[in-house]
């Protein structure tokens, strides 16, 4: 199916966001998820089910002020 | 000692992390700063790249607290879940919060802040806003469950300094017992000073150290002139007047004429 990952359009097979992140080799425990504008905690990444054009965005802490 | 949600510091400078030379001298300014709390943010992550997480273990090594803001977020929304994000992120309920009203100025939209420092409040969150400097909308972050202020003296990395000293002087008067930081503008530690003498509890800065031609020892000079500023309000200054008045005593004065 087609999400749309930090900004850009991408075809993945994962059902699940835990799944997504092993996925796309998106590695560490410093990762923050939302998904369609709402945080998906780290404990229930793996319930979090993904449909068809979700909207995902997978942070990291940077610098600023 | 400042007290800051019940964290009690003996540094008066907050310090940002952003846009210096390199992690390296990042790290070197932290520490000759003597700053305890550092702003952080959050931001997109490269799959494969892991890049988030060196900064982020190079900021755990440095010994200091980290507050989280929501830079760059134009809606109640957007903060609040910026917000939510952080605290999972880095395991604290302190936030930074930031709602932009305008893209020129980065002034906060006061209407928004005080919405989203209200839901945050409720939610157990910390909350440290950037305001402006108006005294209604202070009351109104207080009402909403705010501790601490964090009114702007200037446009964010503007430099400019303090533009309104006097509604710096009215919210220090209206909110004597609120821990009052100065965040934004500041581009010298004269100016830094300034607002420690017009009796601030801190200040907190990003550009003017990490763009300074020696970030380090910018650092080490506001330091320095936070610490200056806040002796000099405690021991009492000196009220201005018109006229001179002599400082070496009449008595005693030899007739010449």
């Amino acid at each position: 199916m087609q999400l749309t990952i930090n900004g850009e359009k991408k075809e993945v097979s994962a059902a699940t966001l835990a799944g997504l992140l092993v996925e796309l080799d998106y590695r560490g425990d410093w990762l923050a998820t939302a998904r369609n504008g709402e945080i998906v905690p780290r404990d229930l990444r793996s319930e979090c089910r993904l449909d068809e054009g979700d909207r995902i965005e997978i942070l990291s802490p940077m610098q600023g002020g | 000692m400042l007290e800051l949600y019940g964290k009690t510091l003996s540094s008066r400078l907050l310090l940002g992390t952003a846009q210096y030379p390199s992690p390296a001298i990042m790290a070197e300014a932290i520490r000759a700063s003597r700053t305890e709390i550092v702003t952080v943010s959050l931001r997109r992550e490269t799959a494969g790249a892991g890049s988030g997480g060196g900064f982020w273990s190079l900021i755990r090594s440095l010994n200091v607290d980290v507050l989280p803001n929501t830079a760059g977020c134009h809606s109640v929304k957007e903060a609040v879940t910026t917000a939510r994000m952080a605290r999972e992120l880095f395991a604290t309920n302190w936030i930074k919060l930031e709602v932009i009203g305008n893209p020129d100025t980065l002034q906060p939209d006061v209407f928004g802040l005080v919405e989203a420092a209200r839901i945050l409040s409720d939610e157990g969150f910390e909350v440290f806003p950037y305001t402006t400097d108006d005294l209604i909308v202070a009351e109104r972050l207080l009402e909403a469950g705010c501790r601490v202020l964090m009114p702007w003296c200037a446009p964010i990395g503007s430099a400019r300094g303090p533009s309104n000293p006097d509604a710096l002087r009215s919210l220090r008067g209206y909110f004597p017992d609120t821990p009052l930081i100065v965040d934004a503008g500041l581009g010298r530690p004269s100016h830094a000073a300034i607002v420690m003498e017009l009796g601030y509890d801190a200040v907190l800065l990003n550009t003017a150290v990490a763009k300074a031609g020696d970030p380090v020892r910018m650092a080490s000079a506001f330091a320095d002139a936070v610490d200056a500023g806040h002796a000099a309000h405690e021991a009492g200054l000196l009220e201005p007047r018109d006229m001179a008045v002599p400082s070496t005593p009449i008595f005693g004065k030899a007739v010449l004429t």
